[in-house]
Formats: structure tokens, C-alpha cells, sequence
């Protein structure tokens, strides 16, 4: 099935054929407690403590929480605030490796998978601090942990990665398809599920196969093909695409019966579990018209932008723009120092020529935005009425709908900054209608 | 290989700005250029049939336009506009919309309004309600009827400026109306001269042939979408069609109908207009369907012997009201409000 709306940007996957490298040893990790969505975990090391690679450096703190992993044997340097790809900065952890890169002996393997029960394996999975690597980082074992009352008969694989430049997941899936394959089935099993789909846009058909010739017997997994266009990763729409199925709006996946995770993720897994590795390095996708030399890395956690932007060569004299994750909703970083996180599947360096100004001039009414939406939303209106501070009106608009994919402002040929309104007008309604509760509240006590 | 990273970038001069990074690269100004290349054909006809009076006009309307434009910049003290092509082709479309015989002084202020009463005041692009070429040409129409109605019949390029001048199709149909002639009598065009503009008429209206091309050129181009020019010529072929199946000696043919006057030019170029048209399809099928229904009651019964003009004014004002009862179901919500599907692109 075919989601509506949605755009066919230019996809630069200059990267796609690129085998995945390993980054050198470095002098120094950043690494910052709070990767994820949901509570940092507490610091459970000391300044000047030696650690092994995989070491635990934080514990979790509550459900939705996950513990960060020394990414290397080495001392701890400090423990302060530093630069963060959110761009606030925040408690990380300075690691110096002593350059053994010795794994700490806590490391043994769990078990095969097939014999574990569903609850080794999801606090396997939490303790290798396992988090969504598409981008979203919310705590995979959460995701895994589908309260009673919602049923879930089907997993989904999010194999599109539909940003422009990105090819990580391409790579993992052609490199270690196995792996991947091997992750789904773990994760049917702590799901309970009997099926699972891997969704694969139409672009990377090698990956399709790859993983569908390394199909483990016995498991009821499919590789569907799906139509190359923007944002067919998102969450909803591969939902829809893949099943038939609208996820309720302001509902999750499981609402549909639905988890869904990326394809990355699922290696991931299986190697929490089969090796009891933590989630200590990523596939990253360095690209993008400024970088000398784009590639795929394996890069651990922690790694300053810098080091990865120098083993690739270096940037253009002319860069304008650097990114972590793709063009279309990617972060955009200032701090040089800032570190490679568990959900960073891309850094994106644009030249000045490349990066697109959006200067916002008035809106026209084209209804390209319209067309291009695929919540079915007019952000058009909802720019509008940002752009005038009617935040009450936000809320009959679907705002809170919006998952900031980026469609409009991409088609918007006054170029108005939609996406930045909407962020800006989600905070402002949540805020007015807080303010809304809290006055009722009070007319009820005087009352 | 480059420099490293260090010595060559300045971090400070990095953009940081929230996503996305990336855009289609299409601007307004693009938008209107198509828009005035896909009017270009019709306007190259309307030269050829009504001569350098024809080409006199299109220079003071979009010469005016443009002037007008730079004095309400200058005098509300916003950067200059005139790059955006906007006022440019409200001024094409004003002048496709006068006689090649106005007076240059008509055309003068027809701009005027256009620009200031139509745009400006308003707060410019993007936020004028109405139309800002109708309004004009309302304006002219209703102020200066004899000047607005003295349509020249058509002479070729270069043959002088003779003043004969004579009906459009549709006036002399709805004179033969109200005199109680039956309609043979009074010798309307074939629809041969109707499609490639060898009538009497406004000097853009009267290629239909033309005029298509320029609206499939735009529709190609994804500019305009399918739903305003076929809900309007599909509801004006429907009424008078009835109409003239029941009347054939009092009402003319839906195919004159569709190919004289201003339809055409109104149902492509006019009512499409993105800033006063609604923004969801199905809100753009509505609102065509409007237009036509109007277009065809005026024609039919108005006091006026075209309606197109008024029809699509009328509907500028049902817009915003439109648009906020057509807007899409969101995805994955209930499908339970009126008009609340979305229509198939």
C-alpha cells in the first residue's frame, strides 16, 4: 500500500556501495549520560577510575532508562558538561583509553536466544542499553514491553531509511544480514509474535536480498519492497504501508497491534544477547558535499565530531552546514567536540552552496504543503496562526499530529520555516492549555 | 585531500537552523514566471488578432502594476517586491482582461486598483483576499462600462486601427435575450473562430485553444491542480447545457458557452489564483463548482452577459470558509466529518 502525500527529494546516497570501516583508537570519549528518550541514567563511576571497555558507567534510572557503556579500556578524565548534539550541553563522562581496548570481564555471552526467556532477553537488551538507532533513541526494551492490554501480532522492521545520504542501515543490512535476521527473531520471540516484516525501500533492492537468502528456518519473516519516497521510514507510514493499518492519531504503533524497530536495532539485539556486547559503537554515514572522502564507519559511542570528520579527510573551505542524521530532519551541530550518540546514524556536511536558507516570505496558499503532508494536515493554516500567536487554535488543527518529517517547508516556495513553527507552536499550545487547566482549577476552588 | 577541519572552518560562520536542511529549490517567483509563460500563448494571439493596441495595453498594465508595486513599498516601507513577478502578472492577467481598445488612462487605473485597493492594503502578497486583476477589472466594468464593452472586432496584426467594433458572443446572445430575437438571427461565431480567437472580446479571452495549452503547460508543471478549471467549465457545460436542451431558440450551446468570453482564461488562470483559491483539492473542486454554477446563473439570467468575473470574486469571499470545512481527515483519525476525506491527488 501506498501512504499519501509525502515528497521525492534528491537522494545523494553517493555512499551506498562503501563498506562499512572501523574509526581507529582515538585520544579521548565524550560520553554523555542521556542518549535516549526518557531519564539520564546515574553516574555509577568516579573521576580517575579506570575502566574496561563495556563497563557500565551509569545505571538506569527508572523504566524508561538505559545505562551508557565505556566505550574503550581507559581512565576516566572528568565528569562535567559538555557540548551535546541537542545542543544544550550536558553531564557526560571524559574517557581517556589507555589503548588496550580491553573488554571488561563482566562480558560473557547471555545465551542462544531461542532457549532464553522473554524477560532475560528484554533485560539483556536494557542492560546492553539498546535504544532505537533510526534517530528516535527511545529504550528498545520499552518498546519490547507492550503493556497486557494491547495485543501485538506483527513486527515491523524499519529497513527504508528514506533520508537522503543515509545509507548505515543499507550497509548493515548487506553486511550483516544474518545478524539482522537472527535480531528479528530474538525480538519476535520476547514480542510474542509470529510474523515480522522488514520494509526496504525500492532503492535498495541488493539489501532485500541479502537478508531474504539469510532467512533463518523457521522464522515467518517477509522482505517487502516499498515505493522509494519521503518519509516512508516514519513510523505510521511504514505502518500503513506495510499492513494496511492507520495508527490511531495521537496513538502508537501498538494501538495498531504493532513495534516496530529498526533494522539496525535488531542486530544490535542479537548481539546484547549472543556476545553480551553493549551498545558501544554505531554505523555512521559520513557524507555530504563538504566531507573530503564520505564513507560508512564503525564509530564507537563518544567519539568527538571532530576525529570522525578528520579520518574522512577533512571539510571543504566552503562548509556551511553540519548535520547529525539526514538533511530532512537531521540536528544541526556547532560544537565541533560534540559526541557520535547511540542514535547518530549520520554526519551530514553541506557546503554553503548546498544548504538551503529558509528566509520565510509570505504564505501564497499554493497548497503545495497540502499535497506534500503525509498526516493529511493544512500547514499552511497552522503557520499562519503560529506566525499570529493564536495558540488556542492550535489544537482543532491537529498540531500536535504534525511528526515534523519536514514535507512542507521542503515544497514551500516562499520557503517559510513551517517545521521550527510547528516545534515552537506545539511548546506554546501545551503551555495555553496548561495555563487554560490551571485557571479552571482555581475558578473551581474560589467556586 | 583537504584541509583538516581546524585551520579552514570558522564554527561561528556554520548555519544552525532548525530541520529541514535540504529544499525542492522551487521559489515564488518561479511559480509566477510559469504562471506568465503559460499565459504567454494567448497573449502572442491576442497581439495577432487585435494588433499593437493589444500589445500597448499588456505594456501599461504590467508597467503600471510594477510602478504601483514600488510606490506601496516605498511608501509602507517593505523591501521591494517586484522581483516575486507578482505584480508583473497581476498586470498580464489585468490586460487580458480589458478591450485592446482601452484608453491608456483606463488601463492607468486599472493598476491602481489592482496593486493598492486589490493587494496592498491588504499587506501584500499572499494576504489580499479577492483577486487583485478581477477586482480591477470589476472595478472598470462597473465604473467605465462604455470603454470596458467596446470590444474591436478583430483585425490582424498591422492592418491600423480601425474602430469597428462589434458584440462579444455572449452579448449578442443575451441582447437577442432581452429583445425576445431568436438567437439564430443573430449570428453567433462558429466554434472554429471561438478556438483559435477570431472574435470580438477581451484581448486575452479569446483563444480558447491558446488558453488551454497554457493551462495544461501548468497543470503539467504542477501548479495549478485538475479540480478549479473542471468543476468550473464542468458545472458551467452541465447548466447551460440543460438549459439549452430545454431552450435551444433562447439559450447557446454549452460548447459556445465553454469556448467564448472569459471562461477559459477565468477557469485556468483566474480562479486558480492560489492566493484567493482554497488550499485542499477537495476545497478546489467546491470552489470551481461554485464559480461555474455562478458564472452559468449569470450568464443565463444575470443582468450581465458574462460572469465570470463576479462568480470568481463571489467565491474569493467563500474561501476561508471552504477551506475550513474541507480539511483533510488526519491521518489515522475518525472518518466521520462532512467533507473531511481526502480527495485523491
Amino acid at each position: 500500500m501506498k501512504f499519501k502525500g509525502g515528497i521525492h527529494p534528491h537522494y545523494r546516497k553517493v555512499t551506498a556501495d562503501r563498506p562499512i570501516r572501523e574509526l581507529p583508537l582515538l585520544p579521548r570519549y565524550i560520553v554523555p549520560i542521556g542518549q535516549h528518550i526518557g531519564a539520564p541514567g546515574e553516574v555509577i563511576v568516579e573521576r580517575g577510575q579506570e575502566v574496561l571497555r563495556g563497563q557500565a558507567l551509569t545505571k538506569p534510572a527508572g523504566f524508561v532508562s538505559v545505562p551508557v557503556h565505556a566505550p574503550t579500556s581507559g581512565k576516566i578524565k572528568k565528569i562535567a558538561d559538555y557540548a551535546h548534539p541537542m545542543g544544550r550541553p550536558q553531564l557526560a563522562i571524559e574517557l581517556i583509553p589507555d589503548g588496550e581496548d580491553r573488554w571488561s570481564d563482566e562480558i560473557s555471552p547471555v545465551g542462544d536466544w531461542r532457549e532464553l526467556s522473554p524477560n532475560i532477553l528484554r533485560d539483556a537488551i536494557r542492560d546492553a542499553g539498546i535504544v532505537g538507532m533510526g534517530g528516535a533513541t527511545f529504550p528498545t526494551h520499552v518498546k519490547l514491553s507492550p503493556p497486557a492490554d494491547k495485543p501485538i501480532d506483527l513486527l515491523i522492521l524499519n529497513g527504508a531509511e528514506c533520508e537522503p545520504y543515509l545509507t548505515s542501515d543499507h550497509r548493515i543490512m548487506l553486511e550483516s544480514a544474518a545478524d539482522v535476521n537472527e535480531g528479528i527473531g530474538l525480538m519476535m520471540r520476547v514480542l510474542g509474535v509470529d510474523k515480522a516484516v522488514v520494509g526496504i525501500e525500492n532503492n535498495k533492492v541488493d539489501a532485500r536480498e541479502a537478508l531474504a537468502v539469510s532467512r533463518p528456518p523457521g522464522l515467518d519473516i517477509t522482505y517487502e519492497l516499498l515505493e522509494t519516497k519521503y518519509p516512508q521510514g516514519s513510523e505510521k507510514h511504514l505502518i500503513y504501508a506495510l499492513s494496511g493499518r492507520e495508527v490511531p492519531a495521537g496513538g502508537l504503533p501498538m494501538d495498531a497491534g504493532i513495534v516496530v524497530q529498526n533494522v539496525g536495532t535488531a542486530a544490535a539485539c542479537l548481539e546484547a544477547v549472543r556476545d553480551g556486547h553493549p551498545m558501544t559503537e554505531r554505523v555512521v554515514t559520513v557524507t555530504g558535499g563538504a566531507v573530503a572522502h564520505p564513507d560508512n564507519l564503525l564509530v564507537r559511542v563518544g567519539t568527538p565530531l571532530q576525529d570522525v570528520i578528520d579520518f574522512c579527510g577533512g571539510l571543504a573551505v566552503d562548509t556551511g552546514k553540519i548535520i547529525y542524521g539526514g538533511p530532512m530532519m537531521g540536528m544541526v551541530q556547532f560544537d565541533l567536540d560534540s559526541p557520535i550518540l547511540k542514535g547518530t546514524s549520520g554526519v551530514l556536511c553541506l557546503k554553503d552552496e548546498e544548504v538551503s536558507q529558509f528566509e520565510g516570505g509570505p504564505c501564497i496558499r499554493c497548497g503545495n504543503c497540502v499535497d506534500a503532508c503525509p498526516m493529511f494536515l493544512v500547514p499552511s493554516q497552522m503557520g499562519l496562526l503560529v506566525e499570529r500567536s493564536r495558540w488556542e487554535d492550535l489544537g482543532d488543527h491537529h498540531l500536535s499530529d504534525c511528526i515534523e518529517c519536514g514535507s512542507c517547508a521542503y515544497v514551500c516556495p516562499s520557503r517559510r520555516p513551517l517545521v521550527q513553527y510547528f516545534k515552537r507552536g506545539k511548546l506554546e499550545w501545551r503551555a495555553w492549555q496548561e495555563k487554560q487547566q490551571n485557571e479552571s482549577e482555581q475558578n473551581n476552588e474560589s467556586a | 585531500m583537504s584541509t583538516p577541519i581546524k585551520e579552514c572552518i570558522a564554527v561561528e560562520k556554520l548555519v544552525v537552523s532548525a530541520a529541514p536542511h535540504v529544499h525542492s529549490g522551487q521559489d515564488v517567483r518561479q511559480v509566477m514566471r510559469d504562471v506568465i509563460l503559460a499565459l504567454l500563448p494567448a497573449v502572442l494571439v491576442g497581439i495577432w488578432y487585435f494588433g499593437v493596441d493589444a500589445a500597448r495595453v499588456l505594456i501599461l498594465a504590467v508597467g503600471g502594476c510594477l510602478f504601483f508595486e514600488a510606490v506601496m513599498n516605498r511608501l509602507l516601507k517593505r523591501p521591494s517586491t517586484l522581483g516575486n513577478l507578482s505584480a508583473a502578472l497581476t498586470g498580464v492577467l489585468l490586460a487580458m482582461n480589458m478591450p485592446s481598445s482601452s484608453p491608456w488612462w483606463l488601463v492607468l487605473v486599472g493598476t491602481g486598483v489592482a496593486i493598492i485597493l486589490g493587494k496592498a492594503i491588504y499587506g501584500g502578497l499572499g494576504y489580499n483576499p479577492f483577486n487583485p486583476a478581477l477586482v480591477a477589472r470589476v472595478l472598470l466594468l462597473i465604473s467605465f462600462p462604455v470603454q470596458m464593452t467596446r470590444w474591436v472586432v478583430p483585425q490582424g496584426l498591422g492592418t491600423g486601427f480601425d474602430a469597428a467594433t462589434g458584440a462579444t458572443p455572449l452579448g449578442a446572445a443575451k441582447e437577442a435575450a432581452s429583445l425576445g430575437t431568436p438567437l439564430a438571427e443573430v449570428g453567433v461565431p462558429g466554434s472554429m473562430d471561438l478556438l483559435l480567437g477570431n472574435v470580438g472580446g477581451s484581448f486575452g479571452e479569446v483563444s480558447a485553444l491558446a488558453l488551454l495549452a497554457g493551462g495544461l503547460f501548468l497543470m503539467w508543471r504542477g501548479i495549478i491542480r485538475w479540480q478549479i478549471p473542471v468543476g468550473f467549465i464542468g458545472a458551467v457545460v452541465l447548466i447551460t447545457g440543460v438549459a439549452h436542451l430545454a431552450a435551444p431558440e433562447k439559450y447557446l450551446d454549452p460548447l459556445i458557452h465553454v469556448l467564448a468570453g472569459g471562461l477559459i482564461l477565468g477557469a485556468f488562470f483566474m480562479a486558480t489564483d492560489m492566493v484567493t483559491s482554497p488550499v485542499t483539492r477537495r476545497g478546489m473542486l467546491i470552489f470551481g463548482v461554485g464559480c461555474g454554477v455562478l458564472t452559468a446563473v449569470i450568464r443565463l439570467w444575470g443582468g450581465y452577459p458574462e460572469g465570470v468575473s463576479f462568480a470568481i470574486l463571489l467565491m474569493n469571499a467563500a474561501t476561508p470558509l471552504i477551506d475550513r470545512y474541507t480539511r483533510p481527515r488526519v491521518f489515522g483519525g475518525q472518518r466521520r466529518q462532512l467533507f473531511a476525506d481526502r480527495s485523491e491527488s
